[in-house]
């Protein structure tokens, strides 16, 4: 049971990071359609940039407040992320509306190669280690045999993931750009028609899925304290299985689905093998989509001719 | 900006001239873009120190000269497409050149690849001394065999396949393991690898049937990870990341390719030379790759092939019209991977070595890259793409002059996989339909052509 307890909290840390990349495949697919196949390079490139502002704040300018460092870090990343998620719609996407079936998704292909490689080129092909921000843990559960323990990281990721989803929610749901991506998501056409920006409005949800997986970015960096030019790969894959697994094009199913997918990479790790996790992740990638591809949440797909 | 300075293009004409600040502006704009991009990604790079901590060191020169490359290409750019949109509006489209062009590159390759061997020796001197264009040949070909066996999933049946290189991987691994376990030859174990791989075509391709353009990509591209993951884990059966060695040549139909009495050149009389088996793997690829196009072309002309080529136009219309998607999805699938297959175990017997890190989905990006580059659904396309994207960077690598400009440690492959991106990206914006757009319909309607 304590071990039991001690994985929920593990894969809880490890879902809010997926689903806070899953909300940024999930929107561009519910607003034009397409599998943002670089996005999981955008997470990696996101890493990246708070690596090196982290280490900057931390040896040039010897900033040592915790809390103070984690949040320039992460505003920052946040900010360079969001422009390298708008350019990267402008150039590699917005061309190709209108384009055949399966260009955007190409594109995206072509961007997710150029990104993971001018990463290794700009910053070399080796593992880049930080030393730990925070080592604290709070012990929640102890007996004989076992501890349960929070850290302090994972708590900093879960508070970091509700706080950010809730001012996320209230973006999409009570704002006036949240109106307008609501509704060129139902009908682009008929939102150009009633004088919405359609273009701006495509452009912000870039910018706010690449700023979400900045966050998630940072909080991965925080978690494992190591990134590499080719991490963005696989954990873009896992949160792609969380948004389908949660239906893709809504808000919510995408938590859901990151939550889910990280309990059972967690519990699968625990309690089967660590070496198929990633097996695991792919098969339930696969089931989904050929079982129930309109995922947990979402509204089944009508083919219109 | 630093590099507002740096525009010494010359004005022609009084309409550009009237333009040309709004482009600069523009030019500006991207450059500026291109900096912010850069910090800090590019302008601070990150190395492991002495100690235990990363160490940082700027380049803002880098990121400076990168700035004012996308100024100078933006406006360079923009003049060119403003000067040509105002050519071609005065001038009738020209449609046929590329069909044409493809024409008269396609007999000049295939010679090129026939006599590949001799014209190696011929210009080097001896075989051996040709053994690296012999061996850039073999890489090449390997590609263009995948990219046409890929063209048949990807090009005619219009089903995006990401995880290809599994059905590599199969062929590769059935070679592999039936002839090191049960010491079958490569003569046999060649159409029993393209069976396998076939299998897990029709294995691969039930359970996506139903699912629509992306969703079956991203399936495909979990299917080949799966493969990749479970070749990697399960050691018992593969020889896990370690992979499986000494795997047996190929021989010359059962002469091996040996010094000794029995061997190939004691056989035909010759001196042993150990490049006749590099020369006969060479052919073997070619005669491989020629195959896979001959059978395409001619599934082209079959009720099969314009079957797939209906489905890549639009599935609805295709079921409406009473054709078997069942079948058609499945024998495309099948048939690409058996092409796979061959190609795998091709794979094997040359490097005589595999692991499963020779399959991972960069390999398959690459094979749909060489695709989409040839313009998805012409062959010569997909030839001429994978001779630029293979032999390309291979061939930059031994040119001395551009380790002078961009310094000693300069590496061209460093840069190929960018490139790679980046080209994909650029067709699909500028030319989506390939870099020569050979791919007419089979079928055109003669009264109501387009």
């Amino acid at each position: 049971m304590e071990f039991f307890a001690q994985q929920f909290i593990n894969g809880l840390t490890l879902g809010s990071i997926y689903g806070l990349i899953a909300i940024g495949y999930t929107m561009v697919f519910g607003i034009i359609g397409m599998v943002n196949f670089a996005h999981g390079d955008v997470f990696m490139v996101s890493a990246f940039i708070a690596l090196i502002a982290f280490l900057i704040l931390t040896t040039w300018l010897g900033l040592s407040s915790v809390a103070l460092v984690f949040l320039i870090v992460l505003v920052i990343a946040m900010a360079l992320t969001s422009l390298w998620g708008w350019a990267i719609e402008r150039v590699a996407y917005r061309p190709l509306r209108g384009s055949f079936r399966l260009a955007p998704l190409i594109s995206a292909i072509g961007v997710s190669i150029f990104l993971s490689n001018f990463v290794q080129v700009v910053q070399g092909a080796r593992n880049k280690p930080v030393p730990p921000l925070v080592r604290d843990v709070v012990v929640l559960y102890q007996n004989e045999q076992y501890t349960v323990t929070l850290s302090y990281k994972q708590a900093i990721i879960m508070v970091t993931t509700a706080v950010l989803l809730a001012g996320f929610w209230y973006l999409v749901q009570k704002t006036p750009f949240g109106r307008a991506q609501r509704a060129v998501e139902q009908d682009r056409r008929m939102a150009a028609l009633l004088g919405i920006n359609v273009d701006r409005t495509i452009s912000l949800t870039f910018v706010l899925g690449a700023a979400l997986a900045a966050v998630a970015g940072t909080l991965y960096l925080l978690y494992y304290g190591v990134v590499s030019f080719s991490d963005g790969f696989v954990p873009g894959v896992k949160a792609f299985t969380a948004a389908v697994l949660g239906g893709i094009g809504s808000l919510p199913g995408a938590v859901i689905g990151g939550i889910i997918i990280g309990l059972i990479e967690t519990f699968w790790s625990a309690y089967f093998s660590i070496e198929y996790k990633d097996v695991a992740a792919f098969l339930i990638l696969i089931v989904v989509l050929i079982f129930k591809p309109s995922g947990i949440l979402g509204r089944p797909e009508v083919e219109k001719v | 900006m630093a590099t507002g300075s740096t525009t010494p293009i010359p004005v022609t004409d009084r309409a550009e001239a009237s333009a040309l600040p709004s482009l600069i502006k523009d030019a500006g704009l991207f450059a500026l873009v291109t900096l912010g991009l850069c910090v800090p990604i590019v302008s601070y790079r990150t190395d492991l120190g002495q100690g235990i901590g990363l160490v940082i060191t700027s380049r803002w020169g880098t990121v400076f000269a990168l700035c004012a490359a996308i100024f100078v290409l933006r406006l360079v750019q923009q003049l060119y497409l403003t000067g040509r949109a105002r050519r071609r509006a005065a001038r009738a489209p020209v449609a046929e050149g590329a069909s044409r062009l493809a024409a008269i590159l396609a007999p000049i390759t295939l010679v090129i690849a026939l006599t590949l061997p001799l014209l190696a020796a011929l210009l080097t001197g001896s075989l051996g001394e040709g053994r690296y264009w012999i061996d850039l040949g073999i890489l090449i070909l390997t590609y263009v065999m995948l990219g046409w066996g890929l063209n048949i999933v990807v090009g005619l049946a219009g089903l995006l396949d990401l995880g290809y290189v599994a059905f590599y991987a199969v062929g590769a691994y059935s070679y592999a393991l039936l002839s090191t376990v049960f010491g079958l030859s490569f003569w046999i174990c060649l159409p029993l690898a393209g069976l396998f791989a076939a299998a897990f075509g029709v294995l691969l391709g039930f359970p996506v049937l139903r699912l629509r353009g992306d969703y079956l990509a991203i399936v495909t591209l979990a299917f080949g990870e799966i493969i990749r993951l479970v070749l990697i884990n399960w050691t018992d059966f593969s020889g896990g990341a370690a992979g499986i060695s000494s795997i047996p040549r190929v021989s010359f139909f059962g002469l091996p390719f040996t010094a000794g009495e029995n061997g190939f050149a004691a056989t035909f009389g010759l001196n042993f030379n150990a490049m006749h088996r590099l020369v006969f793997l060479y052919y073997l690829i070619l005669a491989l790759a020629l195959v896979t196009n001959l059978v395409t072309l001619r599934m082209r002309r079959l009720p099969l092939g314009r079957a797939w080529e209906a489905l890549r136009e639009d599935e609805i219309a295709c079921r409406s019209l009473g054709i078997d998607t069942t079948i058609t999805k499945l024998t495309a699938f099948a048939l690409g991977a058996m092409f796979a297959g061959f190609a795998g175990s091709f794979f094997a017997v040359r490097q005589a070595f595999v692991s499963p890190e020779s399959f991972n989905f960069l390999e398959s990006a690459i094979i749909l890259a060489i695709v989409v580059l040839g313009g998805m659904g012409s062959q010569i396309g997909v030839a001429i793409a994978a001779i630029v994207m293979i032999g390309a960077p291979e061939l930059l690598r031994n040119l001395g002059f551009l380790k002078a400009v961009f310094g000693e440690g300069f590496d061209p492959n460093e840069y190929r996989l960018l490139l790679f991106g980046l080209a994909m990206v650029a067709m699909m914006v500028f030319r989506p339909r390939g870099l020569i757009s050979e791919r007419t319909p089979s079928v055109t309607i003669a009264e109501r052509g387009r």
